[in-house]
């Protein structure tokens, strides 16, 4: 009843594979999903690489435009979501069907799959929040996707220090950062809606077991990679 | 009649509820209702794309002069019955999206993978039969906002179907608002619905084959199919993605493709073929998976060299995805950069010929029957052969700077999609139609159809390479405003009365197909004599397939084997007393 179990368990899934790869249906076509979303973000991730560097003008200096602390904490929030996920998956293999359950000798309860779950869901939720919050700074700040607005904060900021704010190539900033971060989020929030979805209608009427959690199993798949994907853009587009 | 109808779900299918009409035939997730309805849905949309490519031969052949019926079209289209110079971008554009995207991609992997993936490797459904309707009505739903298009003001778009930006991204070059953005809408839902179609495919034939189907008794057109769906799952979202940055260039105002404001245009080109040689492939290999089918079939023989006609379609599938720069060399791309594509690219003539060598070595000294499938699948081999061959030209740089975006482009690209798929399509539709409908379409008029096709096909088409080496534009709207292509407007009359005559001749086709769908004569579980698991059930197959799914015993090829006896077949279900069961423990 410990967690290496669970881990144990994620080479073995704890019901029985059909012939073919020895991984269950849903689990295999969540990973070829996946692949198919390598391959869209690519496209972005690529042709904002190619917009960059391909161009010989100066591109904004990381934090000037965009509030890094801001999205830093909102990292930190995706990633504690990932954590959570884990959790969640843990408890639920370990059969725990609970929200929370007082553990003798401890101080803090214990957490189910419930519990873990809504963890999940509310830092999932918080994160597309604060990315709305900071869309809606940015663009009151100027930064548009068709690049700085006329006459806006930015727009005079680059106009004393066009180095340091990318003057000439706000455009494709804008173009770049929205269409990026805006489809990343527009991922997180798919998540966030199946997984409400899966909590009203397995999670909380306690559909899942230590025999099958696959649902479990496939949308911590798919959030995980979200998480990993924008592990991937925080570097290329703000830190960097 | 009834006895028949009634008793065929005792034999194999699956016991089921009864369903309403709208469960069982509109939002059905079998696959085969499935696949049905992408077949009518297809054949729409091809038809379409016939009358729009007829308007288009209209005023190529006889410029400036009215077209006949054409008072019908709105003044936006055409004046006094003249095609309009927008109208004539606009029937180029759509012809070319219609026939890729909503004709034959949907025709190849809507219609037979979905019918053949569960059937040919013993499965009762899809691994994910709700996303497989998903998939269908996705489709769907692309295909009416792109005909949408001809209806909102300035009408379709105006960019050809490969929609090069700037002028795909700024109206006010294209004179285009809605109808471009319609078309990228419409390509990134029916790219989710390739994506999630794909999905589906690939898990259902790692996760469910039947015992004893192990990946080399897999008959070759569910190979490809298989390897079609992991271009597909691969390909489209990057055409997603461009489309999405297309769209958001016009709506937006964001600045991907439009040089003046720092986007380079040259991206458009990288991502579209990117996508869109795999694509190429997508529109082929299945063509080529089922016509080896229906070629060992109907030589009675084998098929030659099984293992090399798979690892070609891995290799082809493979170096597909490093070739795109071809579509490019005239785009101002390194010259250096250009080599390297020329040489990946002339590499895939080496499968592609193993392939055309061993369906030859199928059918050398075989027992050939020419049914309609089998002549349709001939027609399919050499006809590739051709469009094949006139793909070498143009992988070559030297000579694609003469050609490149000419009439023999045309030419080649027909060569294949037509020649090519279509021909594989005439050959599958009647092939596995009494599986699907429980009926044979007419032989008589699939023969008299197969040969007019294929005469005034190639009367149509070979001219092209002549008028593109002439140096006729592909998308030229008045081939007689040139001087020097003013000697080659017979040509181009002659080709326009082919073209004429090619349409007509497909009526034929769907007289056919639709005729025989009430009237035609009743088929037998097994028509054609072929092994495959399909042919263990009655036709039409019921719902659910089988009630226990069968098990394989030996690979899909085995015709005239002496251990068959006196029959000249050995379906891959058929237990011989030499066989033994498959190792392992199954679920069925």
């Amino acid at each position: 009843m410990t967690h290496v179990t669970a881990t144990a368990n994620m080479m073995h899934p704890p019901v029985p594979a059909e012939p073919g790869s020895g991984v269950y249906s849903n689990k295999l076509g969540m990973w070829v999903f996946l692949a198919s979303d390598v391959m869209f973000f690519t496209a972005l991730i690529g042709s904002y690489i190619i917009l960059r560097f391909g161009i010989t003008d100066p591109w904004a200096a990381p934090g000037a435009v965009l509030n890094v602390p801001l999205t830093a904490f909102n990292t930190f929030l995706l990633i504690c979501s990932s954590v959570s996920m884990v959790k969640a998956y843990a408890a639920i293999a370990d059969g725990k069907k609970y929200f929370l359950r007082a553990v003798p000798g401890k101080l803090l309860r214990d957490g189910g799959l419930k519990f873990w779950m809504l963890v999940t869901i509310i830092c999932g939720a918080m994160f597309v929040g604060v990315q709305v919050f900071e869309y809606i700074k940015l663009v009151g700040h100027g930064f548009t996707p068709a690049g700085f607005r006329e006459g806006s904060t930015l727009a005079e900021h680059a106009a004393t220090d066009a180095v340091r704010y990318g003057a000439t190539t706000s455009g494709l900033y804008g173009s770049s950062f929205f269409t990026m971060t805006g489809f990343h989020g527009f991922h997180v929030t798919c998540g966030v809606v199946s997984m409400l979805y899966l909590y009203f209608t397995k999670v909380l009427p306690e559909k899942y077991s230590a025999q099958d959690y696959r649902g479990i199993e496939t949308i911590g798949l798919y959030w995980h990679f979200v998480d990993l994907v924008w592990i991937i853009l925080f570097t290329i587009v703000y830190l960097i | 009649m009834t006895s028949v109808a009634h008793a065929a779900p005792a034999h194999g299918g699956a016991h089921h509820a009864p369903m309403s009409f709208w469960r069982k035939y509109i939002f059905s997730t079998d696959h085969k209702i499935i696949g049905i309805q992408f077949l009518f849905v297809s054949l729409f949309f091809l038809l379409l794309g016939g009358v729009l490519a007829m308007q288009i031969r209209w005023q190529l052949g006889f410029p400036g002069q009215p077209l006949p019926g054409g008072g019908i079209l709105p003044e936006s289209m055409t004046s006094g019955g003249v095609i309009l110079p927008e109208y004539y971008i606009q029937l180029v554009t759509m012809h070319g999206t219609f026939m890729v995207f909503f004709a034959i991609m949907p025709l190849l992997m809507g219609v037979y993978a979905n019918f053949l993936i569960p059937l040919k490797i013993g499965t009762h459904d899809m691994a994910f039969p709700r996303l497989n309707m998903w998939s269908f009505w996705l489709a769907f739903t692309a295909g009416l906002i792109m005909l949408a298009g001809f209806f909102v003001p300035d009408g379709a778009p105006r960019a050809g179907w490969t929609m090069y930006a700037p002028l795909s991204a700024r109206p006010d070059l294209s004179g285009v608002t809605y109808g471009q953005m319609l078309w990228c809408v419409s390509i990134v839902v029916l790219g989710l619905s390739s994506v999630l179609g794909s999905v589906n495919y690939i898990t259902t034939v790692i996760n469910h084959r039947a015992p004893g189907m192990t990946w080399f008794r897999l008959p070759l057109s569910v190979w490809a199919l298989f390897i079609t769906a992991i271009l597909a799952v691969l390909a489209l979202p990057v055409l997603q993605g461009a489309a999405i940055m297309l769209l958001f260039d016009q709506t937006i105002g964001t600045h991907f493709f439009d040089p003046l404001a720092g986007g380079q245009a040259l991206l458009w080109q990288h991502l579209f073929w990117f996508f869109g040689h795999p694509e190429v492939y997508i529109l082929i290999l299945p063509a080529m998976g089922m016509v080896s089918d229906i070629i060992a079939n109907g030589s009675r023989k084998p098929i030659f060299g099984y293992h090399s006609m798979v690892f070609a379609i891995v290799g082809i599938a493979f170096l597909g995805w490093l070739v795109w720069g071809h579509h490019m060399f005239m785009s101002g791309m390194n010259p250096t950069l250009g080599s390297t594509f020329m040489v990946s690219t002339l590499l895939i003539s080496v499968p592609s010929a193993i392939k055309v060598f061993n369906w030859m070595g199928t059918m050398w000294r075989g027992n050939l029957r020419f049914t309609v499938p089998m002549l349709n699948a001939v027609g399919f081999v050499s006809m590739f052969t051709i469009g094949g061959l006139s793909g070498v030209f143009m992988a070559a740089t030297p000579v694609d700077m003469h050609i490149h975006d000419t009439q023999f482009i045309v030419a080649h690209l027909h060569y294949v999609l037509f020649g090519g798929s279509l021909f594989a399509l005439f050959a599958a539709i009647p092939y596995w139609y009494p599986k699907m409908f429980g009926r044979m379409m007419s032989e008589r008029i699939g023969k008299v159809h197969f040969w007019l096709t294929f005469i005034t096909y190639n009367l149509t088409f070979f001219p092209m390479h002549i008028l593109g080496m002439g140096g006729q534009m592909r998308r030229l709207y008045d081939p007689t405003q040139y001087d020097f292509l003013k000697p080659q407007q017979p040509l181009n009359e002659f080709i326009s009365i082919a073209a004429f005559a090619l349409f007509a001749v497909q009526l034929l086709f769907l007289v056919n197909f639709l005729w025989s769908l009430k009237h035609g004569k009743k088929a037998d579980q097994n028509p054609w004599q072929d092994n495959g698991l399909e042919w263990s059930l009655p036709s039409p197959a019921p719902h659910g397939n089988w009630e226990r799914v069968p098990t394989v015993y030996r690979g899909p090829y085995e015709f005239s084997a002496p251990e068959a006896g006196d029959s000249d077949f050995l379906p891959q279900h058929v237990k011989l007393a030499t066989d033994k069961e498959p190792a392992g423990r199954f679920e069925r």
